[in-house]
C-alpha cells in the first residue's frame, strides 16, 4: 500500500496534547463540558469519534484495549474500531474486561465492576443534558453556569404526571459531585448506579459537538429524581438464556417470523466468563409474544 | 465601451459550444460511457432516479453525463424528460415485506429471523483514502453465501402484531399525485411522503439531523433498514388482474420513535417511513425522520421547529425548484433594478437637502446670537 504513515494512534502529537488538555480540565472540574478542537476522523460523526479520539489521546504501547458496542466486543462498530487501534496504534486488544487498561464503549458499562487504573471512555452523541429542553447552546451553557436546573426537574415531573413513571430509559440525567447535571451518554438506566464511586476513571468523548468530559475515580454520582420518586434502576423479568444471569442486562432477539423471542446477556465476556465457570443456560424454548 | 445590448443570441450559442467542450474536456482522456456510470457511480445514478422521480439507470447515467457530474441540473433533466412520458395509472402496493433482500439492518434487535445483513455499505470501513484505486484495481469477487429463505416479514410488523406500535392507517382512497395536482396544505401523508421521497437529500439530512439535536425531537431508533429488489405489479382493466411489470430497487427504512400515550390509549410506539429508489439510506432515514416529525400535530405533540412544520418543509424540499428560484438571480434584472436605483438616488438627495437645510438654520441662528 501507498498510504501514508500514520502517527502512533492516528492523530498527530500536537492534537493528542490539545485533547489530553481537555481532559485535565474535565477531570478537574467532574461533570463539566469542556470544548476541544474535535478533528475529523477516519469514521463517520456519530460512530464513536470523540470516544476514538479520547482513546487515541490516552493510548500509550503498554495498554490493553478493549472495544464494546451494546454490551459486545463483537458487534460490527466495536470491532471496527478495535481493528482501528491495532492497525494504528499496534497496542493488545482484549475482549476480557479485567484485562483492559482502556476500555471504550458504547452504550454499556461492563457489568464486571472495574478497577483502579482502568479508563472506561464513553462515545457520547449529544453531551448536553439540557439539549431536549433548550436547544440554543447559549443557553443551556448558561443554565450550567447559575446550576439553573429547574427545567429538567419539570420534564421528570411531567412524566411521573403523565405516565406515573418518570419515562427516560437510557441517557438517564445525573448530577455529578453535587454540581453539574451530566448526559450519561445513552447508557441504559440499569448501568446508572455503576457511574458513583467507581474505582476507574471515566472519560465522555463527544467529537461532532466538540465536547469531553469526565468523572474522576471515586465521585459521586446521582441519578436525578424525586423523594417520593426515588431513582429506580431497571430490573428484567428474565434471565439470560445462555449463562442463566439475573443480574446482567439482557438483549431481546427475535428468532422467528411468528414473534418468538429469546434474552441474552448484552455484555458478552460477562456471559462467556460465567459460561466457561459452568454457569449454565437452563434449557429452555424461546418465548412466544402472541397478543401481550 | 460595455454596452451589451445587442448579439444576445450568439453569445448563448458560444456558450453552448463551450459548454459541451468543457464537458468532454480533454479528448485524450477516453469519453464517459453510460455504464460506466451506472455501474462504477451507481448510488449517484440512484440519487437522481429518486429525486428525479423516475426509475431508469440508463437515463440517469445519461442525465449525469450531461450535466457534468452535477447532481441536481441531473435531477432537473430527468424530471423534464419525465413531465413528457404519459401516466397510464398507479400500481398495486409494493410489499417490501417481499423484497429479495440485498441488506437488512435492525438497530432495535440485536439478532432476528435472517439475521444482521450488512451488505455493500461503507459504515463500517475506515476513512483512509485507497491509493490503490487510483490505478487500475483487480477486485477479486466478493464471497456470497446462499440466500436467506427464513421468512421476515418486518420489524415494524411485528411490534404491530403484540400491539408495541401505533398500526399503519391502511388509505383506499386514491394515491395522490403532486407532480399532476397542485399540493394544498395541510397535506395528507401520501403527498407528504411523495413529496419528501423527491425532496433534497442535502435538504432532509439537514431537518432530520436538527430533530436529533434539539429542534423537535423524537427519540428514534432505525427499527429496520432494508435494501433490495421489490416486484412492481399494476392491475390491468382490461384483464382484471394484476400483471408483473419489473422490479425496483428500493431502500426502506422504518424509524421506531418516541411512545405517545393518553387516558384512553396505551402507550406504544410511533413510526417514520422512508422509502427511496436504489440504495440511499441516508436519504430514507432523514425521510423517516422528517415524516415522523410532520406527524407532530397529529399526534398531539408540541411543534414549533422547523422540521415539523409541514409548509415549511414541504414548499423547500425540492432541489430543481429551490436551484431555479436562487439561480434566477443571475437572470437580468436591469429594469428592476434601475427603478430602485432612480428611488434610492432621489431619497439620498433628499436626505442631504435636509441636512443641509439644518446645518443652515443653525448658522443663520448662531450669525443672530
Amino acid at each position: 500500500m501507498t498510504a501514508p504513515v500514520y502517527n502512533f494512534a492516528y492523530l498527530d502529537e500536537q492534537t493528542k496534547r490539545m485533547i489530553r488538555r481537555a481532559i485535565l480540565k474535565a477531570i478537574a472540574i467532574p461533570g463539566y463540558q469542556v470544548p476541544f478542537a474535535s478533528r475529523e476522523m477516519p469514521m463517520p460523526y456519530g460512530w464513536g469519534t470523540g470516544g476514538v479520539q479520547v482513546t487515541a489521546s490516552i493510548l500509550g504501547p503498554e495498554d490493553v484495549l478493549k472495544v464494546i458496542d451494546q454490551g459486545s466486543d463483537d458487534t460490527t462498530n466495536a470491532a471496527s474500531i478495535r481493528k482501528f487501534f491495532s492497525r494504528t496504534a499496534g497496542v493488545r486488544t482484549t475482549t476480557s474486561t479485567q484485562e483492559a487498561t482502556v476500555i471504550q464503549t458504547r452504550h454499556r458499562i461492563p457489568e464486571k465492576p472495574l478497577t483502579e487504573g482502568q479508563v472506561l471512555v464513553y462515545q457520547v452523541p449529544i453531551p448536553e443534558p439540557l439539549r431536549f429542553l433548550e436547544p440554543r447552546e447559549t443557553e443551556t451553557r448558561r443554565m450550567h453556569a447559575l446550576s439553573e436546573y429547574g427545567l429538567m426537574h419539570v420534564k421528570l415531573y411531567e412524566d411521573i404526571a403523565r405516565h406515573g413513571h418518570i419515562a427516560t430509559t437510557y441517557a438517564y440525567p445525573v448530577k455529578v459531585a453535587e454540581r453539574y447535571v451530566m448526559d450519561p451518554s445513552p447508557i441504559p438506566k440499569f448501568d446508572n448506579p455503576k457511574l458513583s464511586n467507581c474505582p476507574a476513571l471515566q472519560l465522555f468523548g463527544a467529537g461532532r459537538e466538540k465536547r469531553i468530559y469526565a468523572i474522576p475515580p471515586y465521585t459521586q454520582v446521582a441519578s436525578l429524581d424525586f423523594e417520593d420518586h426515588p431513582f429506580e434502576p431497571y430490573r428484567h423479568d428474565a434471565q439470560c438464556e445462555l449463562c442463566g444471569a439475573t443480574d446482567s442486562y439482557l438483549d431481546e432477539v427475535i428468532t422467528d417470523d411468528n414473534g418468538s423471542r429469546m434474552f441474552v446477556c448484552s455484555d458478552t465476556d460477562y456471559c462467556e466468563a460465567r459460561r466457561a465457570m459452568g454457569d449454565g443456560a437452563r434449557p429452555s424454548a424461546a418465548t412466544a409474544e402472541h397478543g401481550s | 465601451m460595455y454596452v451589451a445590448v445587442k448579439g444576445g443570441e450568439r453569445a448563448i450559442e458560444n456558450a453552448h459550444a463551450l459548454l459541451a467542450d468543457v464537458r468532454r474536456g480533454d479528448r485524450s482522456v477516453p469519453e464517459l460511457t453510460l455504464d460506466q456510470i451506472d455501474q462504477q457511480l451507481a448510488l449517484g445514478v440512484d440519487r437522481v432516479m429518486s429525486e428525479g422521480s423516475l426509475y431508469d439507470r440508463e437515463l440517469a447515467a445519461l442525465a449525469i453525463k450531461q450535466a457534468r457530474g452535477d447532481l441536481i441540473e441531473a435531477v432537473f433533466l430527468l424530471r423534464a424528460y419525465r413531465t413528457t412520458l404519459p401516466r397510464f395509472g398507479v400500481s398495486e402496493p409494493m410489499d417490501t415485506g417481499a423484497m429479495t433482500i440485498r441488506r437488512r439492518i435492525s438497530a432495535a434487535f440485536k439478532d432476528l429471523p435472517g439475521g444482521q445483513v450488512l451488505g455493500p455499505t461503507f459504515d463500517y470501513t475506515h476513512r483512509l483514502l485507497d491509493h490503490d484505486l487510483a490505478e487500475c484495481d483487480d477486485v477479486a469477487t466478493a464471497p456470497a453465501a446462499p440466500a436467506q429463505t427464513q421468512p421476515f416479514r418486518s420489524v415494524a410488523e411485528l411490534l404491530a402484531r403484540g400491539g408495541l406500535i401505533e398500526e399503519e392507517k391502511v388509505s383506499d382512497g386514491e394515491v395522490g399525485d403532486l407532480t399532476r395536482e397542485p399540493l394544498s396544505f395541510p397535506a395528507n401523508r401520501d403527498l407528504r411522503l411523495q413529496n419528501l421521497a423527491r425532496g433534497d437529500e442535502g435538504f432532509l439530512l439537514a431537518l432530520a439531523y436538527s430533530t436529533q439535536r434539539g429542534y423537535g425531537r423524537n427519540h428514534p431508533f432505525a427499527g429496520e433498514i432494508r435494501y433490495g429488489e421489490v416486484a412492481v405489479e399494476f392491475f390491468a382493466e382490461e384483464i382484471g388482474f394484476a400483471v408483473p411489470l419489473g422490479s425496483v430497487a428500493l431502500t426502506e427504512c422504518q424509524s421506531i420513535n418516541q411512545f405517545t400515550g393518553s387516558a384512553t390509549q396505551a402507550p406504544r410506539f410511533t413510526r417514520g417511513y422512508g422509502l427511496v429508489f436504489g440504495q440511499s439510506e441516508r436519504k430514507a432515514m432523514s425521510m423517516a425522520l422528517v415524516d415522523r416529525a410532520l406527524r407532530a400535530r397529529e399526534l398531539g405533540e408540541e411543534a414549533g421547529a422547523p422540521a415539523q412544520d409541514e409548509e415549511f418543509v414541504l414548499s423547500h424540499s425540492d432541489n430543481v425548484q429551490a436551484t431555479g428560484f436562487v439561480e434566477h438571480l443571475k437572470l437580468p434584472h436591469y429594469v428592476d433594478f434601475q427603478s430602485e436605483l432612480g428611488l434610492l438616488r432621489k431619497l439620498r438627495a433628499e436626505f442631504f437637502a435636509r441636512e443641509k437645510s439644518v446645518e443652515d438654520d443653525a448658522a443663520m441662528q448662531d450669525a443672530a446670537e
